[in-house]
């Protein structure tokens, strides 16, 4: 196996050891803790009396926007990280390039604020 | 994390060597924070002992808390979504346990040499989101859900400026790898916290919402939600939760200190010299306190952000500063 495999092989293992540490604890846990079932601990909290309707309400899609914001500007970080590693080689033509595109996502970010959709009301 | 032991290992060896060190790395940190900044430092801020009984100042405090955590009842709420509810913590935990993969002790003291580093692990890093998300949805309980939804709409903001922040440390570096960034700060000779203070202060404020620490505890704000996407976890689930945050916070003043602070480096000392491999790890780890220090004290210092304060902080003002950051850093990198 290749060096560049065999590294992130180590990052599977470190995954694998995360889940078999919660569930080495849970294991250990499950020895040691009572259970006593009553159908009354079982309820949601919802600050002491009986929780009305279901949990899983409706909520507002101002989260929205916001995503569809930060699916951009993600996308971008992902076009300037090779860049920046890069940047000597590329010399003025990647400043000037990059700044072109800087620029064009400013826009982007200027328009939505003018447009008010930054606002969480 | 071998070649210092002078010892030849064959992989399986290796793995079992880094796996225990891997541990000891996201566990001593977790308790060391826990205890000197969360129940000494906050409670001496607060005119208050923290606690005292448990061993010297309440030294043994930490296993106390433990003992009690492992004989609690294990709930699940009835209405739960019962595989979203328990797999939320392993979600949680994974994204650490990559997280601390990627830091580098020494020159040859590291768990993996990935080419990708940074980036790697703010990709990883995002992934706990979803551990957050799943815990608010699976509990079927409307502060949960709230909790949970609160914090995404937080993570994702200052996931921008966490992200952008990186960039002009990369940019005067040239490489994403992190051993690499240290060397190259050496090379320097100066620290990047200061050609890139603005983005150290940038760094500071998105791991303090990335880490959902106060001022930025909207998700699991105590006075409106309860606890907020933790409400319906109890004993050792929300243990697991906690490790995972603390866990977290000392990586992350890890790598703000590996990427500002120099990381296992001296200054005037070698940073290649075979000794660093040995000593680097507590370099790093004194470093590392230093930055959690910071996140420790804004958290007692600040109360609370609203949320519409917390979103526009990040999208009117940390995003354009971070990008005028990089543009300044490149313009800089070029010309001179």
């Amino acid at each position: 196996m290749s060096d560049f495999l065999r590294s992130y092989l180590t990052v599977g293992i470190f995954g694998l050891l995360a889940v078999a540490l919660v569930s080495a604890l849970l294991g250990i846990s499950a020895l040691l803790r009572p259970t006593r079932p009553q159908p009354q601990k079982y309820i949601n909290y919802e600050s002491g009396v009986d929780p009305v309707g279901t949990g899983w309400g409706q909520s507002n899609v101002r989260y929205y926007i916001f995503a569809l914001l930060f699916v951009m500007f993600d996308v971008e970080a992902v076009f300037i990280f090779p860049w920046a590693t890069r940047l000597e080689a590329y010399g003025t033509f990647g400043l000037v390039e990059m700044a072109i595109f800087i620029f064009i996502l400013l826009l982007g970010l200027v328009y939505a604020w003018r447009k008010g959709v930054l606002r969480w009301i | 994390m071998l070649t210092p032991l002078a010892l030849e290992f064959a992989y399986w060896q290796e793995t079992i060597v880094k796996i225990v060190i891997g541990l000891v790395a996201v566990l001593l940190p977790t308790g060391a924070l826990v205890y000197m900044f969360l129940f000494k430092m906050m409670s001496f801020m607060q005119s208050r002992l923290g606690p005292m009984e448990t061993g010297p100042h309440g030294a043994m405090q930490l296993l106390a808390e433990f003992g009690k955590f492992l004989q609690k009842e294990d709930i699940f709420p009835s209405k739960a979504d019962r595989w979203v509810f328990a797999a939320a913590p392993f979600v949680v935990l994974v994204s650490t346990f990559m997280l601390v993969l990627v830091l580098p002790g020494g020159p040859s003291a590291y768990f993996t040499d990935l080419s990708t580093g940074i980036y790697f692990a703010l990709a990883v890093s995002s992934v706990s989101v979803i551990g957050t998300l799943m815990a608010g949805w699976g509990s079927n309980s409307k502060y949960a859900l709230l909790g949970g939804l609160r914090a995404a709409g937080q993570l994702i903001a200052y996931e921008l400026p966490l992200v952008l922040s990186v960039v002009g440390v990369v940019i005067m570096a040239g490489t994403l790898n992190l051993r690499e960034i240290v060397l190259s700060q050496s090379d320097f000779g100066i620290w990047f916290i200061i050609p890139q203070f603005l983005g150290f202060l940038i760094y500071l404020i998105a791991i303090q919402a990335e880490l959902t620490q106060p001022p930025f505890d909207m998700p699991v704000a105590e006075s409106e939600l309860v606890t907020g996407y933790l409400t319906e976890y109890s004993g050792l689930r929300f243990l697991l939760f906690f490790i995972a945050e603390f866990a977290t916070a000392a990586i992350f003043s890890a790598i703000g200190a590996t990427l500002f602070l120099g990381g296992w480096t001296i200054p005037f000392v070698d940073p290649t010299a075979e000794f660093m491999n040995y000593i680097g790890p507590f370099v790093l780890g004194i470093k590392m306190i230093g930055i959690a220090f910071l996140i420790f004290w804004f958290r007692v210092t600040y109360p609370r952000f609203r949320e519409d304060q917390l979103q526009r902080l990040a999208w009117k003002f940390l995003i354009p500063l971070a990008l005028f950051n990089i543009v300044v850093t490149a313009v800089f990198k070029v010309v001179f």
